[in-house]
């Protein structure tokens, strides 16, 4: 595609902000979200969940409940036809919990009835028999071999090392911390929610359903279902946000026993605190690391031990590790590594997907890591991230070649060079200062702070996951019509993908089918992989459909096939004079052509943590300046500068749109979103309690798009989604330690942390 | 539910809605959802603290899941249905989408209606006036960086629109 010619006709091809397709409907409230469907004779749903950490379930009386008018069905763990467990990885939670609760939230009976309320007065009737038993809630206690077993499958979900080089090196200068990242929540605003229709007979069931892998679910719902997964056929329901809370199931096999035991449509939403239970959280995680360097600043080794609290079940905890001891060197070269992490099980919620998996808690770790570093060299935060970023051509701690484009010191150079906020104003309104409408912070309390962040993050599935994407391309009449059942959560792969479909193929009109189970996976989004996967995908099915219509086109006007390209919207000979649209081309001819793209395979780490277990990296840098009040321990972001490297922006303003917005969920990670535990029960499962950014809370955002194309990468650019929420939490709290001169090990960083 | 309860009605939109059988706890933003069949109004939170249920009642941005149904009988309630019922976008609903505002969405009706009510107030809000109008609507997606530069365009949208 030409790109000059298209100043006159701008068409919404690859490049261009070409708009949603679904944002006129989301602008006025037309857009279905799952929890916007209904059916008609629909039921209701929903869950009984322990109120206990731990402990063993002695009985359970049902009868009360069952007397409520308007209840249908209550069923319990002896009413799941199939397989009792399901999980991600390995499937070790129970549908239903038979004999223990393990986690406080953790679900032992669902009710289908005619109202929510009769709904909640049944669940408030089943009696429910407990013998309490003391809960598992210290991680590090976990590890602890004499500590009995809360599952069969054992306290440890994994341990895996890294170990390379010379494990005895020891450095001209060593600067060591213990760093901690507390539990947080994707915190998505649509909340969890399916329709269920069986079958009549009840031997299928079809289900409209919020997710981010309809395939992952299909196959885990068939399962417990004891049903072959065609008899389980799934749509996206419109999705409200996920960010990694909606890989695992939730509510989807609880519905659907629901529907096929009353025959009748079910309908589940959570509310918002039922919402905090009934999802994966981020890992809290513990990290100790030494670094190792010349007194020059050059990292020569690490050393560290990272431990993640998977809570109850595994979910993706052990590729959650993986991530994290894989990234623990951050985006710089280091030839020692003597790593050793842990993922354990505990009577805490459970953890699992949560965007940048894993990498996060690394990057906090790293990056404090690089400022003392830089103190103890007496360079500056920017001088020895320069000194030590990798490059295209480095070896990681795991022996993997960086294969990747790996501009880390153009990240750092360009945010660097953005400038600097003017400071406060005298006359700054109440609310652009830090403690808002309350006047709360006087003027000579407030310290301006600065503060850098760098990283590094794997893009796709790791460990010889084959996570590949399909897609279906139709062409006729000039009109390409295009199927997958990629999962759009609000990311925009339903703008991208009609944006492919005219660069291929030059049509304007492009419809986008059904997102179901009807076609072949298109893995999970998540992990950055969606623009590169289904896109790939996407562009592969795309472009057989250019071929069969050149040899169409060939054949019909006596033209090499060879000789035709795409030009704008037409089929041309590109060394002679013909031309046709690509509307009369297609017209009396259905091309329908399907592809599924694979991102090369990798290798699992072996016992010393060696092996080409990524498919490819991309990395950021973010500056922070925070304002801060040193004595009531305020703090107010003022501007995060970033450069990031995405490879070719496909669409600039949803690139930016997924860059501002995950510096957001960054910034809250660094002061405000935490949810806090007390002996395994959350105290705080509300949006009153925990605390999310408002529009008052967002920075100024000064963003610039470093367009490396990646040769790997079908469409040459990078997932984006995940680095901007990575290094933006440690350069936050890199600010406040500026501001503050306090150590600040762990984040989110509180009040108590900065004026005590 | 298997619930007796007095008939009463509310004025939706101009229009008059009967609610029979209902249970009397019942929240507006549940009766404009399932009873009265008016989706676009969400709920994210249940205690007035995201915003995504905002709707205007007798010229207030209110939080709808807050409000129990039945004490607004004699109020006149506007939901975000009502803000392009002809199907055309206000200039508030296509910024939104020409610049970026939207993401998954969920936020959007209750962010649209807060910003057209913002708006009827105060035609040229300042930067720091949109943000506290706007500060009891959480968005998860965006960082709201798309959604003041959507706020920007149709302040400024309008403003050309009028002379």
């Amino acid at each position: 595609m030409s790109s000059a010619t298209q100043t006159t006709n701008r068409r919404d091809v690859l490049g261009t902000s070409a708009l949603r397709p679904d944002g006129a409907a989301k602008v006025q409230g037309r857009f279905e979200f799952s929890s916007d469907l209904h059916a008609e004779n629909m039921l209701w749903g929903a869950t009984l969940r322990s109120p206990h950490p731990y402990a063993r379930i002695v009985s359970i009386d049902l009868s009360a409940a069952y007397k409520i008018t308007g209840v249908e069905a209550i069923i319990t763990a002896e009413d799941v036809p199939g397989k009792k467990t399901y999980g991600l990885i390995s499937s070790d939670q129970p549908v239903f919990a038979q004999d223990f609760v393990r986690y406080v939230g953790e679900p032992i009976a669902a009710v289908a009835a005619d109202h929510p309320e009769t709904c909640r007065r049944a669940l408030a009737a089943i009696k429910v028999e407990y013998e309490v038993l003391e809960p598992l809630t210290d991680a590090a206690q976990a590890i602890n071999p004499s500590t009995p077993s809360i599952h069969p499958d054992g306290n440890i979900i994994r341990r895996q090392q890294i170990i390379t080089g010379d494990q005895n090196l020891e450095g001209e200068i060593i600067v060591e911390g213990t760093y901690e990242v507390g539990m947080q929540d994707q915190a998505f605003l649509g909340l969890e929610a399916a329709l269920a229709l069986p079958e009549s007979g009840g031997n299928g069931i079809e289900m409209y359903v919020a997710t981010q892998w309809l395939h992952e679910d299909q196959k885990q719902i068939a399962a417990c279902l004891d049903l072959p997964c065609e008899k389980v056929r799934l749509t996206l329901g419109g999705v409200g946000g996920a960010f990694g809370a909606r890989e695992d199931i939730s509510l989807q096999v609880h519905c659907a026993l629901l529907a096929l035991r009353t025959s009748r449509p079910i309908k589940m939403q959570y509310g918002r605190e039922e919402s905090f239970y009934g999802h994966v959280h981020r890992h809290p995680a513990k990290i100790f690391i030494r670094h190792h360097a010349t007194r020059s600043g050059e990292i020569q080794r690490i050393e560290a031990k990272l431990v993640f609290d998977g809570g109850a079940y595994a979910s993706t905890s052990s590729a959650v590790l993986i991530n994290g001891v894989t990234h623990i060197q951050g985006p710089y070269r280091c030839p020692n590594a003597t790593i050793d992490g842990y993922a354990v099980r505990t009577n805490n919620p459970p953890c699992g997907a949560m965007r940048g998996f894993g990498v996060v808690q690394a990057c906090y770790a790293h990056e404090s890591q690089m400022d003392k570093l830089a103190v103890a060299c007496g360079l500056s935060p920017v001088e020895i991230r320069l000194r030590n970023a990798m490059v295209t051509g480095d070896k990681l701690i795991t022996g993997q070649v960086i294969e990747s484009v790996a501009p880390v010191a153009r990240c750092i150079r360009e945010t660097d060079a953005i400038a600097m906020p003017a400071p406060l104003a005298r006359t700054a309104h109440p609310l652009e200062i830090v403690g808002g409408s309350g006047l709360t912070s006087l003027p000579h309390n407030i310290v301006r702070g600065v503060g850098w962040g760098v990283s590094i993050k794997n893009l796709m599935y790791s460990e010889t996951f084959d996570d590949f994407a399909t897609a279906r391309c139709q062409l006729k009449d000039g009109v390409a019509t295009l199927k997958y059942a990629t999962v759009e959560v609000g990311q925009g792969f339903v703008v991208l993908a009609p944006q492919i479909a005219r660069s291929v193929l030059g049509v304007d009109e492009v419809i986008l089918d059904t997102v179901d189970t009807g076609i072949g996976s298109a893995g999970s989004t998540s992990a950055s992989r969606q623009t590169w996967m289904s896109g790939g995908a996407v562009d592969g099915a795309c472009r057989l459909v250019r071929q069969r219509l050149f040899e169409h086109v060939g054949k019909k006007y006596n033209i090499d096939p060879l000789r035709l390209a795409i030009e704008d919207t037409d089929v041309v000979d590109m060394i002679g004079d013909f031309r046709i649209s690509v509307t009369e081309a297609s017209t009396g001819v259905l091309i329908d052509e399907t592809h599924e793209h694979h991102h090369r395979p990798t290798e699992e780490l072996d016992e010393n943590g060696q092996g080409n277990c990524h498919v490819a990296f991309a990395f950021v840098a973010h500056r922070a300046v925070v304002d801060v009040d040193v004595e009531l321990g305020l703090v107010k972001v003022i501007q995060i500068a970033t450069a990031q490297d995405v490879g070719r922006v496909l669409n600039p303003t949803a690139a930016l749109g997924q860059i501002e917005g995950g510096i957001a969920q960054g910034l809250g990670l660094a002061v405000m979103e935490e949810i806090v535990l007390d002996n395994g029960k959350m105290r705080n499962p509300s949006f009153t309690d925990y605390l999310l950014p408002t529009a008052l809370d967002a920075p100024t955002v000064v963003a610039v798009m470093i367009e490396e194309p990646e040769p790997q990468a079908p469409l040459g650019a990078k997932g984006i989604g995940e680095p901007p929420c990575i290094s933006v939490t440690p350069a936050i709290a890199a600010a406040i330690r500026n501001a503050t001169g306090k150590e600040l090990p762990r984040v989110p960083i509180r009040p108590q942390d900065i004026c005590f | 539910m298997n619930v007796n309860s007095e008939i009463y009605s509310l004025s939706v939109n101009g229009k008059m809605h009967e609610v029979r059988d209902s249970w009397v706890g019942e929240s507006l933003l549940y009766v404009l959802r399932e009873r009265f069949n008016l989706p676009g109004t969400k709920g994210a939170c249940e205690q007035g603290e995201c915003g995504s249920c905002t709707v205007i009642i007798d010229g207030q941005a209110v939080c709808s899941c807050l409000v129990m149904a039945a004490t607004a009988i004699d109020s006149d309630i506007r939901t975000v249905e009502s803000i392009s019922a002809d199907g055309t976008l206000t200039e508030v609903q296509d910024a939104f989408v020409t610049e970026g505002g939207v993401q998954c969405g969920f936020c959007t009706p209750g962010l649209v209606v807060a910003i057209e009510h913002l708006l009827s107030q105060n035609s040229d809000p300042s930067e720091i006036e949109v943000k506290e109008a706007i500060s009891g609507n959480i968005c998860r997606c965006t960082g709201y960086g798309r959604i003041f530069e959507a706020v920007d365009k149709a302040v400024s949208v309008r403003k050309a629109n009028k002379t």
